[in-house]
């Protein structure tokens, strides 16, 4: 098979994870750069990661770290509209062994809400404002299968009654606008669910709903992939929410992945400052309240002059530990920690365990 | 729904004679705040050398003497129950609704109104389509492509068409397509009559106005385009696997045809109150054609019947579009 050749080349990139070699979305090296007038926009630069069908992934980093252009890429979307014109992309994506960054983008198109599927962060603007819930869902569904309007309608509102929306034969017939914004998201997943697509990817699901709808909300993304199956990918600042939800995590930062691994790896056992600094920055319950969150000092870099050597080093409290000024000069590459988990770090193993147990581990 | 239209509707006819109270004061007030005596204005209503009787014919039909809410009230009710004119020797009755009655050509003015009103609409109507047409279809390709020299080319289009005037642009149609190349006929036939030939005529005057207005639709739909289309909701359109050409009609067109909507009717209701330029250019007898003749003859009760007309016009146009815009865009409520 081809992609296990590629595989081969991509040295220091973690390998697929699962048995037979292929997993069943492989992103491998993944570039996405827009040309603008101040510059080249690096918003990825050199992504891989593996997804199995079942499982969850959740995409972690600040604004401006890649990870929304990860997902518009993967979808395809951000070759679309006039920010996409000039895009520049390299590397790979597999989805289900087919290869969605040198296909034809009509053989893209029809992937688009059949097999991959886009849940997005604000669902009164993602929706729109003219059409009722019911018409947008009947029009997600006969793209891709033609069937008569009546029937597609009943498809709808069957979905409509699985995320949850009480009496979805009436309310198949409001606007968005008449719905509230828990009900929209809900009626978003339907939407984007009524392909029964296998890999669901949720663009910050949960970031423009008050807390006790995240809940729900994250409790019927879980259920409906059990029922489903299917890979969900789930971006996300807010590391809450990954912690309910998500299988594996990958940290990206300047359009790069610093750290991946399980959630607990990742949570318990965090081997890059950067992560250090996301963990101590969380408001916990357990925590006094007269304790003050810390923040990761400085600035998100910027994605046209990426910091040379480890993008994350002006803002990083142990650069100077490595010797020979390495942190400034030299990129690191993803280094297996552990099984199933790695850090781009320069920090040596000893160091990084010495920090974790004396400096950051007791303060969170 | 339905409230909400009585409501409009009532509100509409009281707009209606806010206006016609308005122009009757500027017609019957004005002169006299402004020192004019009962025979002078009467005078205007004549014309050169006019006799005594004439004189106290239009004071005796228009009530010139009689306080100005009575004279308003006559007027109201002869647009209402129709109206007689004594002249002296002679009678005239202006069935309702009569709009007044011109001394000085001796003709009502309802019926010349209802005969050139055809004209008017015939050429607000198939220029509406030109322009409406033309303006969307340039505005939406030039937001697909901002840059591309085909966006250049209509926004420059557009700039010389709402920069150039019609006594240009309609004189130059003139002269090279009816003139000079005659491909188009001279004389307005009515569409009843023979429906290519009325199009074959009216094709140039369409043009011209066309261009006017297309220059106004074409940088409106350009910008809601281009501002459309950055939306959310695009994205998820697109995120769905529609084909691009259903993702730009059917969601981001549909988007920016609201705002056209508000814009067209009342470009549109001015319009039919006399397109008063063009009409004069390609001599067609129109009801802004009506206005000027009137307006050079200094015939007042004619003046008078246009202005109102156009008045209703415009008030039922920006009636309909409110209509219009509540069934387009659901957020609107009608309450």
């Amino acid at each position: 098979m081809t992609e296990l050749s590629k595989t081969g080349a991509a040295v220091g990139e973690p390998a697929p994870a699962s048995p037979d070699g292929t997993a069943f979305l492989d992103v491998r090296d993944l570039r996405v750069h827009f040309p603008t007038d101040d510059g080249l926009v690096k918003s990825v630069d050199g992504l891989s990661f593996q997804l199995e069908k079942g499982k969850t992934l959740s995409i972690v980093g600040e604004s401006g770290s890649g990870k929304s252009v990860t997902s518009l890429a993967i979808m395809g979307l951000h070759r679309l509209g006039a920010r996409g014109k000039n895009v520049q992309m390299s590397g790979e994506i597999w989805l289900d062994g087919k290869e969605l960054v040198s296909a034809d983008p009509d053989e893209v198109r029809r992937l688009r809400g059949r097999e991959m599927a886009m849940i997005f962060q604000d669902p009164l603007s993602a929706m729109h404002p003219y059409y009722t819930i019911g018409n947008q869902i009947v029009e997600a569904y006969r793209v891709h299968h033609d069937v008569s309007k009546k029937a597609a309608r009943v498809r709808a509102v069957e979905m409509l009654d699985r995320v949850g929306i009480p009496e979805p034969h009436k309310r198949i017939d409001a606007y968005p606008h008449e719905f509230s914004g828990g009900m929209r998201q809900r009626a978003m997943i339907a939407m984007a669910l009524v392909n029964n697509p296998e890999l669901l990817i949720a663009d910050e699901p949960t970031t423009a709903l008050d807390v006790t709808v995240q809940a729900q909300i994250l409790d019927l993304i879980r259920d409906l992939q059990k029922e489903f199956g299917s890979a969900v990918v789930i971006i996300t600042h807010d590391l809450g929410v990954v912690a309910e939800i998500a299988d594996d995590v990958l940290v990206m930062y300047g359009g790069r992945c610093v750290e991946r691994g399980t959630v607990d790896d990742v949570f318990e056992r965090p081997q890059h400052p950067y992560t250090w600094g996301l963990l101590g920055s969380m408001p916990r319950i357990d925590r006094d309240t007269t304790d003050r969150l810390v923040p990761v000092k400085g600035q998100p870099p910027s994605l046209i002059n990426v910091p040379s050597g480890c993008a994350f080093h002006p803002r990083c409290p142990y650069a100077d530990v490595p010797k020979d000024n390495v942190t400034r000069t030299v990129r690191p590459e993803l280094q297996q920690v552990g099984t199933g988990h790695w850090s781009a770090c320069h920090l040596s193993p000893e160091d990084r365990t010495r920090i974790w147990t004396e400096e950051i581990a007791p303060k969170l | 729904m339905i409230s909400y239209i009585i409501r409009r509707t009532i509100a509409a006819v009281i707009l209606l004679l806010v206006v016609a109270a308005v122009t009757f004061g500027i017609f019957f007030l004005l002169p006299r705040l402004a020192g004019q005596t009962v025979d002078q204005l009467a005078q205007q209503y004549i014309g050169k050398n006019p006799s005594p009787a004439d004189i106290a014919a239009v004071k005796r039909n228009l009530g010139l003497d009689q306080p100005v809410y009575i004279q308003f009230w006559h007027f109201i009710k002869g647009i209402v129950a129709g109206a007689t004119y004594d002249l002296g020797p002679t009678t005239v009755h202006c069935d309702a609704p009569c709009f007044g009655y011109s001394f000085k050509t001796h003709v009502e003015v309802w019926p010349q109104l209802t005969s050139r009103l055809p004209v008017t609409i015939s050429l607000a109507a198939g220029a509406a389509v030109l322009w409406l047409v033309s303006g969307v279809t340039a505005g939406v390709i030039s937001a697909l492509k901002p840059g591309s020299i085909l966006d250049r080319l209509f926004m420059g289009v557009a700039l010389s068409g709402v920069s150039l005037p019609m006594f240009f642009t309609g004189q130059l149609a003139l002269l090279l397509f009816t003139f000079q190349w005659p491909i188009f006929g001279r004389t307005y036939v009515p569409f009843t009559e023979n429906p290519s030939q009325w199009a074959n005529t009216l094709f140039p005057a369409w043009c011209s106005l066309a261009l006017l207005y297309s220059a106004i639709y074409a940088r409106l739909t350009r910008s809601g385009m281009l501002e459309t289309m950055s939306e959310d909701y695009i994205r998820t359109a697109r995120a769905k696997g529609l084909r691009e050409r259903n993702v730009v009609v059917k969601h981001g067109l549909r988007s920016v045809l609201t705002p056209i909507i508000t814009v067209f009717g009342m470009d549109l209701g001015l319009l039919l109150g006399g397109a008063v330029i063009t009409e004069t250019v390609f001599s067609l007898h129109g009801i802004g054609e009506y206005a000027v003749k009137s307006i050079q003859d200094n015939d007042l009760p004619p003046i008078l019947g246009v202005t109102l007309l156009a008045a209703f016009f415009v008030v039922f146009a920006n009636f309909l579009v409110d209509l219009l815009y509540a069934a387009a865009d659901p957020r609107v409520r009608l309450s």
